[in-house]
């Protein structure tokens, strides 16, 4: 295992009180596998990343439970010692390009730094790398782009730009927050790409995090359906796919538009909206929107379980 | 000619140019030809959705078919009456009939004021309407749009991203308008709401006879709404014609691409949709390439497409593409 994660939860200290922002979430990584992490805003998909990262620095957070990253526990190690793991082993691309690049260098000097933090290498020899690198990520003339600054590049050639710096030292671990999200759907059927073609060659374990069910269903190997900072539903991407079973799942699924065949008249709508953290409904988060919620979603909170496939919820627990 | 077919909006040749810079600036002052000779019909009942990148123009395109821009070139027509060039009073009539709702409803409603208040001021404006009547008239377009009558009292931020698209379309409906240009106005929310303000908005057309013109990226949700589809490239209309047969048999190479790019779910991975994957990015709009505008990335270009601009020509009753070499 890559990355293993038990019953993490964080919380955060606020003037109305304490807000549970992930509660109880476990799941597991292996080597070369992409786990797809869906959600809705507010579902906790980037907290629980963030908290993998070490990168939620609050000191009103509070981070309890354990991230084993190839069996060595991350929760409370001493942040020397996560920044030499962190953009080395462990290495993330964010949602906005824009905000990961600083726009007073150049690309080749933040990817050539980026690599000789981590790595005891002249300046010449990580320069070499970095047109590597930017050849790897489809750069159409890697030695030209490496004097460019992160404004005379187009949003798709900086996200690749960033994935670029994410791979330079190798990383065994890939976390990617809604990477695509930002760009057009052409630039982001060839990011889609990269990523499946990285982790072939790099074998990298990734971590993809994003609210469309749709590039989920293309890349993912495995699904994490995420809401009010539990997780609902986990299985592979077929088995979630063809048998959708957790009701916000299922309706989650309904409520997408199709791209071919017959139109539906009115699309099924799931209604309300997303609760607010701090003021969870009691019982099972999705009841007050769930349409075959009976007396004991209203008490209690359903686990997940251990099966492959699951899903946190009483009506499939019973069936 | 029956009301069906009788154009609401109509753009002949219509262009909108910015000029950026300064002639001091490196480059001098030079020109973006944001929207470029674009020639749209759009009649009542329909919904005519606008799709394509980003920076395509479709943006500055739909603030100019609502004068929120002013028009460089070529004329725009509302009900066959020429509003090119009028003056911002002899406007006013017609903006009670020409609304939009745009992508942010929080940076596009006013913080500091209850939101029963900014839905009752195009009414205080255009109507002539007393308070009461008024009040009851908000209590009326709240019940409309799936609000609550308590809610009147309440300010923006109280309300979640769908509530306040309810708001701006209450406010946009609130004239009863017989077009509305929609500028992405689901984007910005939660997947589980976007259906919910989709479906709002079909009802909301079938009750007050709206005619929409509904801008979007996402194409499934685009799809969805719409009647007619307009591909727009780097400034101008590729392909029109109506949704289903764009989607289903898109003509322009463009459009192929487009829609063969949106990943969808497949609960029985087959691998049997063909991607086509564009190489490079949109050209600058500042300096577009010869010819046709798509021919640097498009996979079939020849020759001609290097050096001849292809004309919008329909090659079908209702279908519409600029290409030399079209798959139809």
């Amino acid at each position: 295992m890559i990355l293993s994660v038990r019953d993490l939860k964080v919380s955060f200290r606020t003037d109305d009180g304490l807000v549970r922002a992930i509660d109880g979430v476990s799941f597991d990584l292996a080597e070369s596998e992409i786990l797809g992490v869906v959600g809705e805003s507010g579902s906790g998909k980037t907290v629980s990343l963030l908290a993998v990262m070490g990168l939620i620095t609050d000191p009103n957070a509070v981070i309890e439970g354990s991230i084993r990253y190839k069996g060595r526990e991350l929760v409370g190690l001493p942040p020397r010692e996560l920044r030499r793991l962190r953009g080395n082993e462990i290495a993330m691309i964010f949602q906005d390009p824009m905000t990961a690049l600083t726009p007073v260098y150049t690309i080749g000097w933040q990817i050539a730094e980026q690599i000789r933090a981590h790595r005891n290498i002249s300046k010449s020899k990580a320069m070499e790398r970095v047109e590597e690198l930017l050849a790897e990520v489809n750069f159409p003339n890697p030695h030209e782009a490496m004097s460019r600054y992160p404004h005379q590049l187009s949003g798709g050639m900086r996200q690749r730009a960033v994935i670029a710096m994410a791979l330079s030292c190798n990383p065994a671990l890939l976390v990617a927050d809604e990477p695509t999200t930002a760009l057009d759907v052409t630039v982001q059927a060839g990011i889609l790409d990269l990523v499946r073609k990285l982790r072939a060659t790099h074998k990298s374990a990734v971590v993809f995090i994003t609210h469309d069910m749709g590039v989920v269903s293309e890349l993912a190997d495995r699904v994490m359906v995420m809401y009010a900072g539990r997780i609902v539903e986990r299985g592979s991407r077929t088995a979630l796919f063809s048998d959708p079973r957790h009701p916000y799942t299922r309706a989650l699924l309904g409520s997408i538009p199709p791209l071919t065949g017959a139109k539906p008249r009115r699309l099924p709508a799931i209604p309300g909206s997303p609760p607010s953290l701090l003021r969870l409904p009691q019982g099972c988060a999705f009841g007050p929107r769930c349409p075959v919620r009976y007396e004991p979603c209203l008490t209690g909170k359903p686990d997940l379980g251990a099966a492959t496939h699951a899903a946190a919820c009483y009506r499939v627990a019973q069936a | 000619m029956t009301d069906k077919d009788r154009p609401i909006l109509e753009t002949r040749s219509l262009g909108k140019r910015f000029s950026i810079g300064t002639r001091f600036s490196a480059e001098g002052r030079r020109t973006v030809h944001a929207v470029d000779n674009v020639s749209l019909t759009v009649r009542r009942g329909e919904t005519v959705g606008l799709v394509g990148e980003s920076g395509c123009g479709k943006s500055t395109l739909a603030r100019c078919l609502v004068r929120l821009y002013e028009i460089s070139d070529g004329e725009l027509l509302f009900e066959g009456d020429d509003i090119t060039s009028k003056s911002l009073s002899e406007l006013r009539p017609l903006r009670r009939r020409l609304q939009m709702v745009f992508q942010d409803p929080s940076a596009s409603l006013n913080p500091r004021r209850r939101v029963g208040d900014l839905v009752a001021e195009p009414l205080r404006i255009h109507g002539k309407l007393s308070s009461r009547e008024i009040a009851s008239r908000v209590a009326e377009l709240f019940d409309l749009v799936g609000l609550l009558p308590d809610h009147v009292m309440r300010y923006p931020h109280e309300f979640s991203g769908g509530q306040r698209q309810r708001v701006g379309i209450a406010r946009a409906i609130a004239l009863n308008p017989d077009l509305v240009v929609l500028d992405e106005p689901v984007s910005a929310l939660d997947v589980s709401v976007q259906a919910q303000i989709v479906n709002l908005l079909a009802d909301l057309q079938e009750k007050l006879d709206l005619t929409y013109v509904f801008i979007a990226h996402d194409l499934s949700v685009v799809r969805q709404v719409s009647t007619r589809i307009a591909v727009m490239y780097l400034g101008s209309i590729v392909e029109d014609g109506p949704a289903e047969e764009v989607f289903s048999t898109p003509a322009h190479p463009y459009s192929q691409a487009l829609i063969s790019a949106v990943p969808v779910v497949e609960t029985t991975p087959s691998g049997t949709r063909r991607r086509i994957i564009l190489t490079g990015d949109v050209p600058s709009p500042l300096d577009p390439p010869s010819g046709c505008r798509f021919h640097p990335r498009c996979p079939i270009a020849a020759e001609r497409c290097r050096t001849e601009r292809p004309e919008v020509r329909e090659f079908r009753p209702g279908r519409k593409v600029a290409c030399h070499f079209p798959t139809v």
